[in-house]
């Protein structure tokens, strides 16, 4: 950082305060600690909804909503909520920015303004899409009720109110945040890494960020595309998803998932490297054959670009389109199942410490399994054809996100708490909170399997009775997991009650990472001399 | 789609399997309390879904066990204190080859029945009976060709009817050992037909004319629901197909030529028995 040598100088005394520090912040630790809170908040909120609709789902029949399209609301706010609001800004903005330049050894961000209106724009974009939700929709009713992928004419004709125009900018402006983020992470991480840090002694974790950043660089170009030219339908006489104008809503479709299948990738890589770590720490043994790891990383990235329509396989492909389609979702399990036997080889023959994070890592590695085998079955559009769009979807895709990247985000939180804030939690309160999590989750979600192969559709306010059992077992579920949130709170709150000061290395394996070199929280700007790495280039 | 024929010989040898497993269940055509697993298949083609179903389920179980076992193993043997000094392996090429190469295995054990039965599936046999299906909000409208009489009708959810979300009032009629090409479309916006008893979902999009097909080897009702969010009244839009004799279609035809006779073929109908694609849309 060319910067720091002239401007920083009078700022090393003292750091800014008040204001000047929050929200003109450049400094990576403390925008982290935005994201991290912000995160929490719209999860709250996103968490709400789900109950909502937990709650509305427990019996059959109207029980919370006076009709199916504000249950479509709340089903449309959750998930968008908790994709670009929970898991993107808390894996890529909370921990990605903390830990990426802590683990290559920079002292800050490349471009630390840059970083600044990302956060913004990201909270802005959160306003923007709460907005929505109270503004006029579809007729009679506000916000926008057609799911988080948009999919016109329901979002066009179907919803001539400016609900879903909040609901664009609002995807716009976190696109912006994240395209302006991805060229922040990438630059910072090719460009300054410590001395003797090459690319393939880097930090997995790193290496997750890297490429997600990639991930999200090209695809959210045409994501903004795609929702640019549904703007344009529904204001300005356009027709590019209308067949009436010689459009077609397939083409949406596809410019779609050519967005939304690697942002599925975008929300578990920085989980994977965050896992890597905790499971290498707590086993005292360095990753099993890291560089099978990294590339595995690069290669579900890449393949992650080219399987998009295997969220499409009912819409009338060609037998040879859905033929490749499954062909090359399946090559995807191979990098996957690299990913998980080498976590396993990793605490073979190690000497595990069973903490509260070691615990959240090891049951991600089961849970992203189950969800895993899952995608493998609906990979097969021979079977997909029925699954397609029922409870089973569900199940799978919040095995691999709530219980993936969720159980990564917590993982990450209580190995890192002690670092980012200085403060021990209670390991038995990271624990409780975990029981109380893992039951809730697959109590909440397991039944869902059922309920998919039995035939329930998505997006149902009411349902036959018969699908009335497994529906009350998955609400009592997700109350279980709200009460572990309780928990949670009750950690920070510990940590913050009795203020037990954290070492450099509080947990003491030892991890070779540079953030344990540093102070329990770092020092506002380090690594003031760069530190120099040496060694063999197992992490 | 593509449009071949079907081997016909396949859909016979299918039907003697199902004919053989066919015993009527509770439950048929629609799911029953506390229900496990996929619906009582009534085609050959969702029987042969079903056994690739439970193939897919042997191998993600023994997946999901294997991992469980050796998380267990692994931190019941690799506990620190019943092993204190860690290891230094982090290499093992046989094992890495090992754990690449069998996934890849697997998948081929996969790929070969999925790429049968997606052959199978999407390919269009010569249909016997052509009818039409469009999805408006929030009911589906069906159109019969003028060799069955050329008549149409609205589909409604029955709300004092059981079982409830699934009745409608007038049922879809169609004889049973008879292949049907069922041609869907939308005349607002996307919506889903879908039957899972015949294994069949298929989304009826605006503008365009999707095409698919059953061959239904058993007499009943058989429900389905609108499998695409498409607004308010998503879930009150089921799809209930009654599969009759061949005689008592007969009957019914005619019976339905009278009742319908003022709706007359829809404007645009499409269909065409001659295994051409239809091209003509339903305009919105």
């Amino acid at each position: 950082m060319a910067s720091s040598s002239t401007a920083a100088h009078a700022d090393h005394a003292d750091h800014p305060t008040g204001l000047r520090r929050w929200l003109f912040s450049t400094n990576h630790k403390d925008i982290g600690t935005m994201y991290l809170l912000s995160a929490l908040m719209a999860g709250l909120i996103g968490g709400f909804l789900s109950i909502l609709m937990r709650i509305e789902l427990q019996e059959p029949g109207l029980q919370l909503f006076s009709n199916g399209q504000m249950f479509n609301v709340v089903v449309t706010g959750h998930g968008l909520i908790m994709v670009f609001f929970v898991v993107m800004p808390a894996l890529i903005g909370g921990f990605g920015n903390w830990f990426v330049p802590l683990m290559i050894g920079a002292p800050d961000m490349a471009f630390p303004r840059l970083n600044n209106i990302s956060l913004w724009l990201t909270i802005c974009a959160f306003l923007l899409l709460v907005v929505s939700l109270f503004v006029s929709g579809a007729p009679g009713a506000t916000g926008f009720g057609g799911g988080w992928t948009v999919y016109p004419p329901l979002s066009t004709s179907g919803h001539p109110g400016p609900a879903l125009d909040f609901g664009i900018l609002a995807l716009h402006a976190a696109g912006a945040s994240s395209i302006l983020g991805a060229i922040n992470f990438i630059t910072t991480i090719l460009n300054m890494r410590a001395p003797g840090m090459t690319l393939h002694k880097m930090p997995l974790f790193a290496w997750g960020m890297l490429v997600t950043a990639f991930l999200l660089l090209i695809s959210l170009p045409v994501l903004a595309g795609a929702i640019t030219m549904l703007l344009t339908d529904r204001n300005f006489g356009t027709t590019f998803f209308d067949p009436a104008g010689g459009g077609d809503p397939v083409l949406y479709q596809h410019l779609f998932w050519f967005f939304g299948h690697p942002e599925v990738y975008i929300m578990i890589l920085p989980a994977f490297g965050i896992i890597s770590h905790i499971i290498s720490t707590f086993s005292r043994k360095p990753i099993f054959g890291y560089l099978g790891m990294a590339y595995a990383m690069v290669a579900i990235g890449a393949v992650g670009f080219i399987v998009w329509a295997h969220h499409m396989y009912t819409v009338g492909l060609s037998l040879d389109t859905q033929r490749y389609f499954v062909f090359a979702t399946m090559v995807i399990a191979v990098p996957t199942g690299i990913k998980i036997f080498s976590w396993i080889a990793t605490m073979w023959g190690g000497s595990i410490r069973m903490t509260a994070p070691m615990l959240w890592a090891v049951g991600f590695v089961f849970l992203f399994t189950v969800g895993g085998v899952t995608g493998v079955v609906l990979a097969n559009a021979g079977i997909d054809r029925e699954l397609h769009n029922t409870y089973y979807v569900i199940a799978h895709f919040h095995y691999v996100l709530s219980l993936g990247a969720v159980f990564g985000i917590f993982a990450g939180w209580y190995y890192w708490f002690p670092k980012m804030f200085g403060y021990i939690v209670p390991d038995w309160i990271g624990k409780l909170h975990f029981w109380l999590a893992f039951i809730g989750a697959n109590v909440l979600f397991f039944p869902m399997h059922f309920l998919g192969l039995a035939g329930m559709p998505r997006h149902y306010v009411d349902y036959p009775n018969a699908y009335a059992g497994w529906h009350r077992i998955a609400s009592y579920g997700s109350y279980i997991f709200a009460f572990s949130l309780l928990v949670f709170f009750y950690g920070v709150y510990v940590a913050w009650r009795r203020k037990e000061r954290a070492a450099n290395d509080p947990w003491g394996m030892g991890s070779p990472t540079l953030e344990w070199t540093l102070s329990s929280p770092p020092p506002f700007h380090q690594f003031e001399k760069l530190p120099r790495i040496t060694g063999s280039s197992d992490h | 789609m593509l449009m071949k024929t079907l081997p016909l010989r396949l859909v016979a040898a299918s039907g003697v399997l199902a004919a053989a497993t066919g015993n009527v269940m509770a439950g048929t055509g629609q799911p029953s309390p506390w229900q496990m697993t996929l619906q009582t298949p009534v085609t050959p083609i969702a029987e042969r879904m079903h056994s690739f179903h439970d193939m897919l389920l042997w191998i993600i179980g023994a997946i999901v066990v294997l991992v469980l076992a050796l998380i267990l193993w692994v931190v019941f043997r690799f506990g620190e204190r019943r092993n204190p000094t860690p290891s230094k392996t982090t290499h093992n090429s046989l094992l890495e080859v090992a754990w690449t190469l069998i996934p890849v295995l697997i998948l081929v054990v996969i790929a070969v029945p999925s790429f049968r039965l997606l052959k199978d599936q999407l390919t269009l046999p010569k249909a016997d009976i052509v009818i039409k299906a469009t999805g408006h909000q929030w009911y589906w409208s069906y159109e019969y060709p003028k060799d069955q009489g050329g008549f149409s009708f609205d589909s409604n959810l029955a709300q004092d009817k059981e079982p409830r979300l699934l009745a409608v009032d007038n049922e879809v009629v169609l004889p049973v050992d008879t292949t049907i090409r069922v041609q869907v479309t939308s005349s607002d916006v996307i919506h889903a037909f879908a039957m899972p008893s015949f294994g069949l979902k298929i989304d009826a999009i605006p503008g365009r004319l999707n095409e698919t097909w059953f061959h239904a080897e058993k007499e009943g009702v058989f429900y389905g629901q609108c499998s695409l969010i498409c607004g308010q009244n998503h879930a009150y839009m089921p799809i209930a197909i009654r599969i009759v004799s061949k005689d008592a279609y007969k009957t019914w035809l005619e019976q339905a030529k009278k009742k319908f006779a003022a709706n007359g073929a829809g404007q645009n109908y499409a269909a065409n028995d001659n295994g051409q694609l239809a091209t003509e849309a339903a305009v919105r």
